[in-house]
């Protein structure tokens, strides 16, 4: 059953704030944990996801920082190490290209070089999705890069409920998170519970249930893919849709028993599909579930261009309901 | 390699002018004695100097050990030897408290025994063993040590840069005094990072000093060919104080690194401090044609006239505080210590296999 369907949630926060909540409940919670970013006090960041937690925390504990990417990253790593709790705030997912060799080279290794002396319980928040007209430094969806790297973990809430549930599982985690929202998700409007949940890393939430395609979703595509679900309902395709929300660790367990059950998927992340996040999983599946399946698994993600300005071109570099919809009705002979 | 002897000088051109004197008494002096200023020394200067000349020399013969170690092929990977810049290691790490942090470079084995660690333990690691200080998964590249703040050494040139500085944004949240020490060399000022978190430290106010080990060369390259401008001038452009001092003279390191850490304890922020130093050897042990890029007479020149365990054994004779005959005693000792490191590194276990996956994630 999905999480939700089994809890009667009356309050409904957007994903911003969702994950604002979250932050400011740890924080309660722990002297330790601070946020490290670029406009993170007083302007909240500009999609005002952190308004209001440089008030009851103070500048000691929501601090901005210069435009230094890979050095306040780097900050982030050594205090985490010596006993705090950094949340760092990298502004648009592009940006992570600047904190590389601190997330990839220190951060995700220093555990592993240190004999597992050294850890590093940090959390970095960033942002991935395109559609929002800003072109091709400020669109990407760079989460599979991370989820390549041992050491990292890699989290991809889609809903308000999973952001806060998952933000705070991040924050108490003692490694190094990355931990990736979806910028024109931060509207979003949903059910949260008040106070204290947390949701566990590696286990995948079945968002609907269904027997005959399964459409894994993550981030910004899993409404994408509830979206094909109702559609593909009107012609008699009962689609189940699967969130894995950590990239890493998988749920792996959960992806193969839904597609046994279904016998077909398809896999749609907003990432690039080459040498992707839904290679993987399509992967997985393939491994796991080959003797169950009735045509080949079906991937689709960004299309393998920047991410142009222009509207009509932005479009169409990303799946849509539609093209979802049309996909699946074809995978399940039905086109 | 040794600073009294020609021990470990298998590969050297030129042998150090220095004899080994007779070992006539085996004791060390008692402090009947004046320091530089011609002030009578205290029982802990005295101490203080004489703990200083053993870590360097620890560190030398350690290097030696490693040397051995490389070119009978019984170590993996590449080694850095530190062998030349003791006195920065020993000088700076001798002002700071067990509890403050320092992180490390590829060329790091220095500043971890400066530091404290022990030698076994770091032969363990450098030849992969279980026994190591990061189980064999580190090696020598990336020797860390929690127990004696070692955030570990790091094998990207201002890697630790932010780590450094990260220790000392907590040291300074948590209130307990304590300070950071970034080493690098002189090729860390190519990497954009170092000025990020200098500019961070300055403005936050943070408790960590900057330590640029100038050994004149990139790998193998002369600094001159990759650093524009004056050195020390970046610092104050971002209201970093910023000074340099001599790296062969351990005295003389101490002594402002006594100033630095004051000051970064004090909450008067950030420093940084160039020694000047040489690399005896290669960049690593495998490079032993070095002539294409520095001369044989300048490498001679640093090792006979500017060697920091020559010049702090001269003094420390001078001042009384020890004799010859007693360094000696001393280097047959710290060898042996060294030896029985390296035995038992040598008998140390490897991991089992299935270790592998282990220590991934915590």
């Amino acid at each position: 059953m999905p999480e939700l369907a089994e809890r009667a949630i009356e309050r409904e926060l957007t994903f911003a704030q969702a994950v604002r909540e979250a932050l400011a409940e740890e924080m309660r919670r722990d002297p330790t944990v601070c946020i490290i970013g670029e406009d993170v006090a007083e302007a909240g960041t500009p999609f005002k996801v952190l308004s209001g937690l440089v008030e009851e925390f103070g500048k000691e504990r929501v601090i901005d920082t210069p435009i230094s990417e890979a050095g306040f990253t780097g900050v982030g790593v050594g205090a985490a190490m010596t006993g705090m709790r950094p949340v760092v705030d990298i502004m648009f997912g592009d940006f992570l290209t600047l904190t590389m060799d601190q997330m990839v080279n220190q951060a995700a290794k220093v555990h592993y070089m240190s004999g597992g002396k050294w850890k590093v319980p940090m959390v970095l928040r960033t942002t991935l999705g395109a559609t929002r007209r800003s072109a091709a430094q400020h669109s990407q969806s760079l989460h599979a890069w991370f989820s390549h790297v041992p050491g990292l973990k890699v989290v991809l809430p889609s809903t308000p409920y999973d952001a806060k549930g998952l933000l705070k599982t991040a924050i108490r985690d003692d490694n190094p998170v990355v931990f990736f929202e979806d910028k024109m998700m931060y509207k979003t409007k949903g059910p949260v519970p008040e106070g204290e949940y947390t949701i566990p890393f590696g286990v995948a939430d079945i968002k609907r249930e269904g027997t005959d395609i399964t459409i894994v979703g993550t981030s910004s595509m899993v409404q994408v893919a509830l979206g094909a679900a109702a559609l593909l309902d009107e012609i008699g395709i009962s689609a189940e849709v699967i969130d894995p929300r950590t990239t890493w660790p998988l749920d792996e367990a959960t992806l193969i028993a839904s597609v046994k059950k279904t016998s077909r998927a398809i896999v749609v992340d907003e990432g690039y599909g080459r040498y992707g996040v839904t290679a993987e999983i399509a992967s997985v599946i393939a491994e796991g579930a080959f003797f169950n399946l009735e045509a080949p698994v079906k991937r689709m993600g960004a299309m393998h261009v920047p991410i142009p300005f222009s509207p009509p071109l932005e479009d169409v570099t990303v799946p849509t309901e539609q093209t979802v919809f049309e996909a699946a009705r074809k995978l399940c002979g039905k086109a | 390699m040794s600073p009294l002897t020609d021990k470990g000088k298998k590969r050297e051109a030129k042998k150090p002018d220095v004899k080994r004197p007779e070992a006539k008494t085996v004791e060390m002096k008692k402090p009947e004695t004046k320091n530089s200023n011609g002030m009578k020394a205290s029982k802990p200067e005295v101490e203080r100097s004489l703990r200083m000349y053993r870590r360097m020399l620890m560190i030398r013969l350690f290097e030696e050990q490693v040397n051995e170690l490389y070119t009978r092929a019984l170590m993996p990977g590449l080694a850095h030897l530190y062998v030349g810049e003791e006195a920065v290691a020993v000088g700076i790490c001798e002002a700071l408290r067990d509890d403050d942090y320092i992180t490390s470079t590829h060329r790091g084995h220095g500043h971890c025994v400066a530091k404290g660690a022990a030698p076994n333990r770091m032969f363990a690691e450098l030849l992969g063993k279980e026994a190591g200080y990061c189980k064999g998964k580190g090696g020598s590249m990336h020797i860390a040590d929690p127990a004696t703040g070692n955030l570990g050494a790091n094998a990207i040139v201002a890697g630790s840069a932010g780590i450094a500085t990260g220790a000392a944004f907590s040291a300074k949240h948590k209130g307990k005094g304590q300070v950071a020490v970034c080493f690098f060399g002189e090729g860390a000022l190519g990497q954009g990072v170092v000025y990020e978190v200098m500019n961070l430290a300055a403005l936050w106010k943070l408790p960590v000093i900057y330590v640029c080990e100038n050994n004149m060369y990139n790998e193998y390259t002369h600094f001159l060919e990759t650093t524009a401008g004056d050195i020390l001038s970046r610092g104050p452009a971002f209201g970093v104080p910023s000074e340099s001092v001599d790296g062969q003279d351990v005295t003389a390191v101490y002594q402002v690194a006594s100033r630095l850490v004051k000051r970064a304890r004090d909450g008067e922020g950030p420093s940084f401090l160039m020694c000047n130093t040489y690399r005896y050897t290669g960049h690593h042990v495998g490079d032993i044609s070095r002539e294409y890029y520095r001369s044989k007479q300048e490498e001679h020149h640093w090792k006979t006239d500017r060697d920091p365990l020559k010049l702090f054994a001269e003094k420390l004779i001078a001042q009384k505080l020890t004799d010859a005959p007693s360094l000696v005693k001393l280097e047959d000792e710290v060898r042996a210590e060294m030896k029985a490191a390296v035995d038992f590194a040598i008998a140390a276990p490897y991991p089992n296999a299935d270790k592998v996956e282990q220590d991934v994630y915590a």
